[in-house]
């Protein structure tokens, strides 16, 4: 058993957590991955920042890291931002391990609100940050009924929901965590990924897992399982697009951030993914 | 005794009395060992004083009344059931099929037309819309309903147009046995006339009537046998 | 008068109860309640408040869990199953599709969150349907079978009058096309005119789509204009039971005596 003192922080354990709790989490995170989709209650601790800075993907990767990690950060797509500097530092000063900005050097990924454009390799393992957990919350206040709800597989009221944006919009307006349907079974929230990532957690190589701290909550999805957007025959689920591509690499095929660039008004789309920007970048100028 | 071949309805020893119980548990006896047959092709009048218990009587038959001892023997599709003891789902069979009842007054349904209320039976037993609302336009036509009455919902009538609705919905099926009390008590005589033929007609094809005149002309134009109920009070 | 479809006399029972009894601690909410309820049949249970006619209504229809008693239905692929030996899954099922439930105050029966038609169309989603088009024009043609104008499809409940619920809620259970129906109170609370055409509306839809039916009220005139059988009730039991006309015409327990001479006359 390796202490974080020798990562150079004294007083804490490996990756922060002791190891009960790593034990308990692993157990929970088993138990999601055996039953893909299913929200697993676990024991959320305390950690060293507030809820809904992602307390629950910093659990679920404290008790996953080993040493021979490399572990790369992204909040929004961006490996640059304070969030994800903060997370990636707390685990290279209390795991020691080595981190990276690209995604294909990664082995641990830990995000929040993307999926990088990078398709994922078996043998990686993402970790998403997750606020609430329960996809049926908007229309079933109690805890209690929505678990008899997911138990039965009761989901006809959620396309309740899309009916009314339908009716009353005349399309579906969820645009980001969107509702999906893991190995025909469970109905899952993927966290506030724009669904235009939905189509990469299908038969994804990569481990994908979930946690939520605030309320407490583990769930998986395994290696190649299916994962399937919810919408109706007649409006099928479609991803978003723009009418420029990336303004600094050209890429027509990723997701793209607006940026205002003055006081003006003045704005351009660039890659919300940096590690995947630089990368073509660096194509089209070699 | 009446030949059973022909025999369509056989009351016997039928006894009935109200007990009113929150008046004390008071018994009124109406009548007790009643024996009455009736056969195709009759028309049975009741013939006795006011409260001697003929309408009491018809409605013990019509399954509307309970009794207290007796059998009422219908003819129903070749056998004969006891209307005294059978169930409401069959007593409901039996009104739809093979007893056909004109009662003194109209029940009345709110937003019902006129000739929505004659043509139900008809469609109660499987007759098409079109068909059964022809038949039922006749039948008013034949009592002289005004045509602009057809479709309003009755509950504005008068007492004779009502009965006139009510004898064309009892009329429109061709029930084998026929229940009528005081089907012409409302009537002027043109429709009494136009009531008499519509029962010479029912009983030409082989019905059996029962039923209650007031009216002594029309009784004497229509009864092939009278039944005298005097007497048969409880003692 | 009655409306019956036409089925043969010896079918099998749809529902039939033996000794459905519901008591808290020692206060009686129903006690060996007997029913047999047949195909195309409606069952009138009347009685006044605190007649049990009500906790009755929440035991068949699974709302409450009854004290003892069976309630056996009979499925429309001919099984017969007993209610509470079912799974809840099954019973939460055969509540969505083969039965249906109409609340005395509509709102406990709608979603008012949501418009006319996605409250309409929210069972057959929930039974699979997936596509919008045809769900949309499904509920549209049983906003017409309730007389709401179809315009109204996207509007919410709150803001229909109350009898446009209580037509809103008799769609929304009536959509899977259920074989049994239960009906607490439909026209209480309703204005006078309002009853009128929401009785009407019933009685065609019984007679049309053959339903059985199931109907709390505690107004003989609602039970007389809907009802083939009558079953009055008064503190927990069953006093008498028989033929609508007949019940009402010549009761024969005091009680019901009792209620049908005090009712007014207009």
């Amino acid at each position: 058993m390796s202490t974080a003192q020798q990562a150079g922080v004294t007083g804490y354990n490996f990756a922060y957590l002791d190891e009960q709790t790593k034990r308990m989490i692993r157990r929970s995170i088993l138990k999601a991955v055996a039953i893909p989709g299913y929200q697993v209650p676990f024991g959320s601790r305390e950690m060293p920042l507030p809820y809904g800075w992602g307390t629950g993907g910093i659990q679920v990767t404290a008790s996953v890291i080993g040493h021979d990690d490399v572990l790369k950060v992204i909040d929004q797509g961006a490996d640059d931002t304070t969030n994800a500097v903060s997370i990636r530092r707390f685990f290279a000063r209390t795991a020691g391990v080595a981190t990276t900005e690209r995604t294909v050097d990664a082995t641990l990924i830990q995000t929040r609100h993307r999926i990088p454009e990078t398709p994922l390799t078996a043998g990686q393992i993402i970790v998403y940050q997750v606020p609430i957990p329960e996809p049926l919350r908007w229309l079933e206040p109690r805890e209690t009924e929505t678990r008899i709800m997911h138990a039965l597989k009761e989901y006809g009221s959620m396309h309740v929901r899309f009916y009314e944006d339908i009716a009353h919009h005349g399309r579906i307006v969820t645009t980001y965590d969107y509702p999906v349907l893991v190995n025909d079974r469970y109905l899952m929230r993927p966290s506030p990924i724009p669904k235009f990532d939905n189509p990469k957690m299908h038969m994804n190589p990569a481990l994908q897992l979930f946690g939520a701290g605030r309320e407490k909550r583990i769930y998986a999805v395994p290696p190649f399982t299916k994962v399937k957007s919810l919408d109706f025959e007649d409006h099928p689920f479609a991803i978003e697009s723009w009418d420029q591509g990336c303004a600094l690499c050209g890429s027509h095929d990723s997701y793209l951030d607006e940026v205002i660039t003055d006081d003006q008004g003045t704005r351009m789309f660039v890659c919300s993914d940096t590690d995947y920007c630089h990368d073509r970048l660096a194509e089209t100028q070699a | 005794m009446t030949d059973p071949e022909t025999l369509v309805l056989r009351v016997s020893q039928l006894a009935k009395s109200f007990v009113l119980h929150n008046q004390g548990g008071v018994i009124l006896p109406v009548f007790r060992d009643l024996d009455l047959d009736v056969a195709a092709g009759e028309c049975v009048v009741l013939d006795g004083a006011s409260g001697v218990g003929k309408s009491t009587l018809l409605r013990a038959i019509h399954g509307n009344y309970k009794t207290a001892a007796g059998q009422i023997l219908l003819r129903h599709r070749g056998s004969m059931v006891d209307v005294a003891a059978a169930e409401p789902r069959r007593i409901l069979e039996l009104r739809r099929w093979t007893l056909g009842y004109v009662s003194q007054f109209l029940r009345v349904i709110p937003r019902i037309a006129a000739i929505d209320i004659v043509a139900e039976p008809m469609q109660l037993r499987g007759l098409d819309a079109a068909t059964s609302l022809r038949r039922a336009a006749d039948l008013l036509a034949r009592l002289n309903l005004p045509e602009r009455l057809w479709r309003l919902p009755p509950a504005t009538f008068s007492g004779g147009e009502q009965q006139r609705i009510n004898l064309a919905r009892g009329f429109a099926v061709e029930y084998p046995m026929m229940l009528l009390d005081e089907p012409t008590a409302a009537l002027d005589g043109a429709n009494r006339a136009a009531v008499v033929d519509l029962i010479e007609e029912t009983r030409a094809r082989g019905a059996a009537i029962l039923g209650i005149f007031h009216d002594r002309e029309t009784r004497e134009k229509v009864a092939t046998r009278l039944f005298t109920m005097e007497g048969r009070l409880a003692a | 008068m009655s409306a019956l479809s036409a089925t043969p006399i010896d079918d099998l029972p749809v529902l039939s109860v033996r000794g459905l009894t519901k008591l808290y601690g020692t206060r009686v909410g129903c006690r060996d309640v007997d029913i047999e309820l047949w195909p195309g049949e409606v069952l009138g249970v009347v009685g006044e408040s605190g007649s049990g006619k009500t906790t009755l209504l929440d035991c068949l229809s699974a709302r409450l869990t009854p004290s003892a008693g069976t309630i056996h239905y009979q499925r429309r692929d001919g099984r017969v199953v007993e209610l509470f030996e079912l799974s809840e899954p099954a019973r939460r099922t055969l509540l969505r599709t083969e039965w249906g439930v109409v609340r005395q105050n509509p709102r406990d029966g709608l979603r008012l969150d949501v418009s006319a038609g996605a409250n309409v169309g929210e069972r057959l989603m929930a039974i699979g349907a997936r596509h919008y088009g045809d769900i949309r024009r499904e509920a549209v043609s049983w906003l017409g079978k309730v007389e709401i104008d179809g315009d109204r499809v996207d509007d919410r409940p709150t803001a229909f009058s109350g009898g446009m619920q209580q037509r809103l809620q008799i769609a929304r259970n009536l959509v899977t096309n259920p074989r049994l129906v239960f009906m607490d109170e439909p026209t209480g609370g309703l204005d006078v005119s309002v009853q009128a055409r929401l009785l009407d509306l019933i009685r065609g839809l019984v007679a049309n789509l053959g339903l059985s039916a199931i109907i709390v009220t505690h107004d003989l005139a609602v039970a007389r204009l809907l009802a083939h059988r009558l079953m009055v009730m008064r503190g927990g039991v069953v006093v008498e039971t028989g033929l609508t006309d007949q019940v009402l015409d010549d009761p024969q327990h005091a009680y019901t005596q009792l209620l049908v001479s005090s009712i007014l006359q207009v």
